[in-house]
């Protein structure tokens, strides 16, 4: 009994088409009015290589969340402090009593009989992003900031890194980098560059938290820490913190100074709108800023109300400038000093492209030169053919003339799976060019669960139509276990693998899947072919 | 061509030779593990990936001299520096590693020390070809990571099997799985090779892959079993095993020819990895026949003996 292949024997075409789309794209077609464009380039535009095959790096650098809770809250002690002196109750000190707990202030020294007008003053005020405890006996209280609103500014303060550090690699003209988020919650980011291997210039321009504040002196110069500490009585006041001073800052000493500054910020971070190098009129390089309408008031304010006080320039850390207030400076200003020409441009940059929101820390560090990268993909390559010929010379052997039906299986299974690969713009890495040979000889398994069966149906004698029936019927089971059973250990891998792995985990499970149609449906499809010649009574060559 | 026509080959009577088989590399195995464990500190040699450390992969145009190596490295103040040919000798490669910084601030120094040391003090051209430096926070996220991906696999695994067959299928399966794993660890560990995450990819898809030949194996118990009440079940499972012989050597044979492929072309990056797959891959066959299916039969019998049945009821009928 013939069967009619036709429809099959499309859908197999317009599959093969599709995926062979999926590989190549249209591009090497030779539209009007439009160059075609080389293979085997239309191929690499579309599958991409990983990292261990292209050559490049990549860092793994963690937020330092804490750094910006800790702003923010040093933002509220400000806030609490001002909201108490205006409604005229009196405290001895706000401030954050432990370092490792950043999103925890106290308030202490509140006078006992109105300990209520506190408590309702830090509710009312803040009790949507803060929970307010204490008023005990010590007549002090506690003011927390939620966790759910800690995890929020987390979140908030990772993805402002990633965008920060986007723009940052931007301007290094890296073709496709990769950044985001890494990890399991952990606050850490990605960051892939291919064809990058020289990474110190990279580094320190991703990394660097060239922060510029602007912070009220409190004290200084002095020549170093233990002096700094003797003038303010032995210990640092909570809401000062000292700073190291470059050579010439104000002393006009070679030697680095100290510096007590009061560590709340007078301006700072986003609140510098724009940022340039320039020179002064004397030569010498500075940075021309502008803040924004909300920072410059406030600027307008402290530097009004603080005319003949110095404030002191903090890049990165470290004074860089103390200049003592003139008169009142509204929005534009210019911060001058020793700077070479490289600090000025990337002081600049850094101010254009947004300061970090916190500071990065490298947790992991690769890199692979290109040659290796190279040697990579001819030692996958070279291992992928030799693989896939004995395989197709075994099956040729063994299975005469099924055989050949397995290896054109085989060979379609292959193009499928680049095609998959095509289609989802997976990358393709080392381990999954060895994911690719591991699918050469796991899919030639479908095959050969089903030429065996047929072979014992055809020992227990029955017709050759009916003994290829019965072997795919029976096989079919067996196939979808084994497959199910190594997707289910690929997914496992995706989801807890690094980039390569990953590599590894997808084209495993896309070989799987593809070799689903071609050992099942295709193979069929060629065995029916070909039954439809046999005459009655004639033998599968098997 | 037909390598297996009418095999009949008592499998479970020969059990006891495969329990000794196995009992002697698992034991070798645990043993060279206790070894490394005692000398340093992990049961197998770990890669950077786990113990963290900074590792420069470095090319030379001349024939390494690690002694020179050394001393260049002493003398640019370098301290605890390990340095081990890699791949063949013909490469002139050599991997030049520095253990743990606990400090992740100064993480990045160690790497370009050693740059600059074998630029001004060892006079050898040579090209860094890969650079590794993981701080201590990713080795251990690494680990955690890759102990939760097999605890899930092999949970995965025995899940997916008591729903296709039975819990003692499962259980059998998993156990196989586990003597898969040991024996591959303990193959790491005998030829002293370092395990990283590809091993460790490696490894987990070995746990899939020898669910496969299992499967296999009972998936032909169980049709078996359905056709023939009364056939004890030892014998149902040696006819099964020697039904399906012939597909487990032919398809083992292929991917390991596969395998084998990579591990000689494939080339050194992938060597940790392919040594995986290849000890793995005879190892999770011989598994199959010599692991799962006594454990199988042993169990019914011990069961029989209880008094609590007869035989091994038929596994539920296949869902397809």
């Amino acid at each position: 009994m013939k069967k009619n292949l036709n429809g099959k024997v499309a859908l197999i075409v317009a599959v093969l088409a599709v995926f062979v789309f999926g590989i190549f794209g249209v591009s090497w077609v030779p539209w009007p009015g439009q160059a075609p464009k080389p293979l085997i380039q239309a191929m690499t535009d579309r599958v991409h290589l990983g990292l261990d095959l292209r050559g490049g790096a990549h860092l793994i650098l963690q937020v330092v969340v804490s750094e910006a809770i800790s702003a923010e809250t040093d933002n509220t002690v400000g806030r609490i402090q001002q909201d108490l002196k205006t409604a005229n109750l009196s405290f001895s000190q706000v401030y954050k009593p432990d370092p490792a707990k950043p999103a925890l202030i106290r308030v202490e020294g509140v006078t006992p009989g109105k300990g209520s007008d506190v408590r309702s003053l830090l509710e009312t005020k803040y009790s949507t992003e803060y929970d307010v405890a204490g008023g005990g006996s010590d007549s002090s209280y506690t003011v927390t900031m939620k966790p759910p609103v800690v995890t929020a500014l987390e979140k908030k303060t990772v993805q402002q890194a990633i965008e920060t550090v986007r723009d940052r690699v931007d301007t290094l003209g890296v073709s496709e980098p990769v950044i985001q988020e890494y990890g399991l919650g952990d606050n850490q980011i990605l960051v892939e560059l291919p064809g990058v291997d020289n990474l110190d210039r990279v580094k320190s321009i991703i990394q660097s938290t060239a922060r510029l504040e602007i912070h009220a002196v409190a004290g200084g110069p002095y020549k170093d820490e233990a002096e700094a500490l003797a003038s303010a009585g032995g210990v640092v006041p909570s809401d000062e913190e000292l700073i190291q001073g470059s050579g010439t800052v104000g002393t006009g000493s070679e030697s680095d100074s100290v510096w007590l500054l009061r560590r709340v910020s007078v301006v700072a971070g986003s609140d510098f709108r724009s940022a340039d190098p320039g020179t002064d009129q004397n030569g010498r390089r500075n940075v021309r800023f502008t803040l924004t309408n909300v920072a410059g008031d406030k600027f307008y304010d402290y530097t009004s109300s603080n005319v003949g006080q110095s404030m002191a320039v903090v890049m990165g850390g470290r004074v860089r400038e103390v200049a003592t207030i003139q008169s009142a400076i509204r929005d534009s200003g210019e911060i001058t000093g020793s700077f070479s020409p490289d600090e000025v441009e990337i002081l600049s940059k850094m101010l254009r492209t947004g300061a970090l929101p916190a500071s990065l820390t490298y947790l992991e560090d690769r890199t692979v030169g290109a040659s290796l990268g190279q040697d990579s993909i001819r030692e996958g390559l070279t291992a992928a053919i030799v693989g896939v010929l004995v395989v197709m010379i075994f099956m040729l052997v063994y299975y005469k003339g099924s055989g050949i039906n397995a290896d054109l299986a085989l060979f379609l299974n292959l193009v499928i799976l680049l095609g998959f690969l095509g289609f989802t713009g997976a990358t393709l890495t080392l381990p999954g060019i060895a994911g690719v040979i591991l699918t050469i000889g796991m899919g030639v398994d479908s095959n050969v669960l089903i030429f065996e069966r047929i072979r014992e149906e055809v020992r227990a004698g029955k017709a050759a139509s009916a003994a290829v029936d019965q072997g795919f019927a029976h096989a079919w089971v067996t196939i979808i276990d084994t497959h199910v059973t190594t997707i289910v250990s690929a997914a496992i891998l995706f989801m807890f693998g690094s980039g390569p792995v990953k590599g590894f985990a997808v084209t495993l499970t896309f070989g799987l899947l593809a070799n689903l149609f071609t050992a099942v449906y295709i193979s069929r499809v060629i065995f029916d072919a070909h039954l439809n010649k046999l005459k009655p009574g004639d033998l599968v060559s098997i | 061509m037909e390598l297996f026509r009418n095999v009949n080959v008592d499998w479970l009577g020969k059990k006891w030779y495969f329990l000794s088989f196995s009992l002697i590399f698992s034991v070798a195995g645990i043993i060279s593990m206790c070894i490394h464990f005692a000398q340093i500190g992990s049961p197998v040699p770990l890669g950077v990936d786990f113990k963290g450390g900074t590792q420069v992969q470095a090319q030379f145009q001349q024939t390494p001299d690690t002694n020179r190596i050394r001393q260049a490295m002493d003398a640019a103040g370098i301290k605890d520096v390990r340095i081990q040919g890699y791949g063949p000798a013909s490469n002139n490669e050599v991997l030049i590693s520095l253990p743990e910084q606990q400090n992740e601030a100064s993480l990045d120094e160690g790497q370009k020390q050693i740059s600059d040391a074998l630029q001004s003090r060892y006079g050898n051209p040579f090209k860094v070809r890969n650079t590794s430096v993981v701080g201590p926070t990713v080795g251990k996220q690494l680990e955690r990571q890759a102990l939760l991906a097999t605890l899930y696999s092999m949970l995965g695994m025995l899940v997916y099997l008591w729903f296709r067959f039975q819990l003692i299928y499962g259980v059998a399966a998993v156990v196989a799985c586990f003597h898969d794993t040991l024996i591959t660890v303990g193959a790491f560990a005998l030829t002293d090779q370092e395990i990283s995450l590809t091993v460790i990819a490696a490894i987990l898809t070995l746990v899939g892959y020898s669910m496969n030949d299992t499967i296999v194996v009972f998936d032909r118990i169980r049709e078996n079993l359905r056709m023939s009440r009364r056939e004890s079940l030892p014998d149902v499972v040696n006819r099964s095993i020697n039904q399906t012989l012939s597909r487990t050597v032919l398809t083992s044979g292929l991917t390991f020819l596969t395998v084998l492929s990579l591990y000689i072309f494939g080339g050194e990056v992938l060597k940790g990895f392919s040594f995986a797959l290849v000890v793995g891959i005879l190892i999770g066959t011989y598994s199959s026949i010599a692991v799962a299916a006594p454990m199988l039969v042993a169990w019914q019998e011990w069961r029989a003996r209880q008094g609590k049945v007869a035989a091994l009821p038929a596994a539920k009928r296949a869902r397809v």
